[in-house]
């Protein structure tokens, strides 16, 4: 048998430039549909223009224009709460769920996830129209309350500018609370059972277990999750448009309604791809900050 | 060290593209120039194989039954002529219109919103052309009520809304009136208000008897446009109402006949006459709800009559408002979007002939046979019996002996919001008629003095 000296690669395969032939088809569909409308939408937003016709440039006024818009500021303002509905009380709400049905063991288990996670399945637009029955000022949350004497309460959840806002958070809740759930569980499950029956052999509860085991072995689930809950909720549009068209006044606008009306209702495409590239750069920010956190922690 | 090249290399591709891309738009108009009345073809047949590409919003079913049955007829009249019909819904319609117009392939007939955002945006880039040379070829100066027509106009550079040239024709009518159930009338003791003290001493005694005695479901910010359209026309003279609704310049919001008008709607809002929370309520749920028994009067538009009806039978009834501050009937009304000519269109000839064709006697007809409300001859078509003998009637004397007020988000781009948002915080107690009268002037008079 003959050994041979392995042959040298190909001239072509030492180029410098071969790594990224590779990369060339990926990146060609990226840059078509991402980076050039990204670019193209930062090049709008200085121009003051109707979506036809002659435009203008302006510059950055339409920023500055954006810096005193009270509309904005609100989307903005509104934006940063429903975090709490869609990213926060989710992780909590999740993290606890997925810790009793790792525990629990339960029959019928697979049926908990699955109706748990189902808000994740049905389309948004659907779930708006379902949620605005259950809030209508004749709809059965409001039955409810009056079955059980609470009938005070009662009200036009959405049209209330007091609870527009939660009562849109808190559809957000519902929806997210599932995938969050799904994430944390699918964490959970690489945990070695070994674990846990050393922390009880040394006398450890539920709670000492969840804080000492579970919580920190979950931790790069927990950053996914916010990450893709913060997206959501920054960038949620379909709940609003479809629930209270941003309405009572400004109390429930975010910064996707606002795009959306800028550019189809007001024709300021200028404005309103303003507010997307503010939108764009915001949810990177937080979502930079969430991502090092969780990183730097581990 | 390559990635960083790689990352120079895609900043210098992106920045070249981003160089390389033109500003949006163009400065391209169409031809905007107007045939004068001689110049008009009016004989179709004459123009050889001619197909007529139509865009239209009719796709509800009478609306659409009536354009079809048409469409053949004027095909069978014409048939050197082939209709290529695209229909669609008015918001998906409505939010590609600017992009085609602007484009060269554009259709030779289509439907376009006569608000100010829309028809008057175009007009004022040249995208349309003026029908007024048509118009007197074909006589629709006489065909129309100057009210109605008033609402297709524009001045050329597009700033004046209500008069100038005519950029468009409708073919169905639409007003807002109070539906009231006579039953409900009957039980409390009540004959229909004649009169606007008699409307508001209705709402005290139907809510004394514990009754609601108005339903509006207002969570979607523009039906209280559509309460306080009539309820204005109590208050404040016609005249002012329309320059204010076209968002021409000259009236004022904080008028004290204004402030008396937010103030009832207020006083309507919070001492619960419109229910416990009209601004929670979806507009699509309040009147089935009002089919079902809730409350005794309905202040809405016209086209709500053949769903109720269906429902409520011949307990429906419905009125135009009684005579406003002028001693007049006037409400807030308008007509359906109506069919525009695209300046490139390539066969204006035949497109006129289509329009005409549309809004022709007999088009009125074909249109009251299939349940809708044609925009002319409404008082001789009028149905023998039922709520739609109401309507017609109603729209008959607001159109002709009356005046048809313009929707009031009519008047600036934003105003739909603007006005929304400011009734809906009325009808709350978030605002009251003095802050809501400032919110309503500063829209208005930003839009009259920037222009």
């Amino acid at each position: 048998m003959v050994t041979r000296a392995r042959a040298r690669p190909s001239a072509v395969a030492r180029s410098r430039v071969t790594p990224f032939l590779f990369l060339l088809p990926a990146f060609a569909v990226y840059a078509a549909f991402a980076l050039y409308p990204l670019g193209r939408a930062a090049q709008f937003s200085l121009f003051e223009w109707r979506g036809f016709g002659p435009s203008t440039f302006v510059g950055l006024d339409n920023y500055v224009d954006l810096a005193e818009d009270a509309a904005f500021r609100a989307a903005i303002g509104n934006a940063l709460v429903l975090i709490l509905f869609y990213a926060v009380i989710p992780l909590v709400v999740g993290l606890v769920l997925a810790a009793v049905l790792r525990r629990g063991q339960v029959r019928g288990m697979g049926v908990f996830r699955t109706v748990i996670f189902l808000p994740q399945v049905i389309a948004l637009v659907v779930v708006a129209v379902a949620w605005r029955q259950i809030y209508s000022p004749v709809g059965p949350l409001n039955g409810l309350l009056d079955a059980v004497g609470l009938g005070a309460l009662a009200r036009g959840w959405l049209g209330d500018p007091g609870t527009a806002l939660i009562a849109v958070g808190v559809i957000g809740t519902w929806i997210e609370m599932g995938l969050v759930m799904l994430l944390m569980l699918s964490g959970m499950s690489r945990i070695p059972q070994e674990l846990f029956e050393a922390a009880r052999l040394d006398g450890a509860g539920p709670v000492k277990e969840f804080f000492a085991i579970i919580l920190p072995a979950v931790r790069g689930e927990i950053t996914v999750a916010l990450v893709l809950t913060i997206i959501a909720a920054l960038k949620t549009f379909d709940l609003v448009y479809m629930t209270t068209s941003g309405g009572p006044g400004n109390s429930t606008t975010v910064p996707s309604y606002e795009v959306y009306f800028r550019a189809f209702d007001l024709r300021e495409v200028g404005s309103a791809s303003a507010v997307a590239i503010v939108l764009t750069v915001l949810i990177f920010a937080i979502n930079v900050g969430v991502t090092r956190i969780g990183e730097r922690e581990s | 060290m390559e990635r960083r090249h790689f990352l120079g290399t895609t900043a210098a591709l992106g920045g070249l593209g981003l160089l390389a891309a033109c500003a949006p738009g163009s400065d391209s108009g169409g031809d905007a120039s107007a045939p004068a009345a001689e110049e008009v073809e009016t004989d179709i047949a004459s123009l050889g194989d001619v197909t007529l590409k139509v865009w239209d919003q009719e796709v509800r079913g009478a609306q659409n039954d009536a354009i079809e049955a048409l469409i053949e007829a004027f095909q069978k009249e014409y048939p050197n002529v082939t209709v290529d019909r695209q229909s669609q819904s008015f918001d998906d319609l409505q939010q590609q219109t600017g992009l085609a117009l602007s484009g060269n392939d554009v259709p030779d007939v289509l439907q376009v919103n006569n608000a100010r955002g829309d028809m008057g945006a175009y007009v004022a880039d040249s995208l349309l052309t003026d029908l007024t040379g048509y118009a007197e070829a074909y006589g629709w100066t006489d065909r129309f009520a100057a009210s109605v027509l008033s609402k297709m106009m524009y001045s050329a550079d597009g700033v004046t809304f209500g008069e100038g040239a005519l950029y468009g024709l409708p073919q169905t009518g639409e007003i807002c009136g109070i539906y009231y159930s006579q039953k409900k009338l009957d039980d409390l003791g009540l004959e229909a208000p004649t009169t606007w003290d008699e409307v508001f001493a209705l709402v005290e005694a139907a809510q004394e008897e514990g009754e609601q005695p108005i339903v509006l479901g207002n969570l979607d910010q523009w039906p209280a446009l559509h309460v306080f359209g009539p309820l204005q026309a109590n208050f404040v003279p016609s005249e002012e109402i329309v320059t204010l609704g076209m968002g021409n310049a000259g009236a004022d919001w904080t008028s004290q006949e204004n402030l008396d008008a937010l103030a009832k709607l207020a006083e309507w809002g919070t001492s619960g006459a419109m229910g416990d929370s009209p601004n929670g309520l979806a507009y699509d749920d309040a009147w089935p709800l009002y089919t079902k028994g809730t409350g005794v009067l309905l202040i809405g538009g016209s086209w709500l009559a053949p769903d109720m009806e269906a429902v409520m039978g011949e307990d429906l009834r419905f009125m135009a408002p009684p005579p406003g501050a002028d001693g007049k009937v006037a409400t807030t009304g308008g007509t359906g979007i109506p069919f525009s000519i695209p300046a490139a269109a390539e066969n204006k000839d035949v497109a006129a002939a289509y329009i005409d064709f549309l809004t022709s006697d007999e088009a009125m007809q074909l249109i009251a046979d299939n349940g809708g409300m044609p925009v002319n001859r409404t008082a001789e078509l009028a149905p023998d019996k039922g709520v739609n003998k109401d309507v017609y009637e109603a729209f008959d004397a607001v159109s002709t002996e009356g005046t048809l007020l313009p929707y009031l988000d009519y008047a600036t781009p934003s105003f739909a919001d603007t006005a929304g948002a400011a009734l809906q915080e009325v009808i709350g107690g978030q605002a009251d008629a003095e802050a809501a009268a400032a919110t309503l002037q500063e829209g208005y008079a930003e839009f009259t003095e920037g222009s």
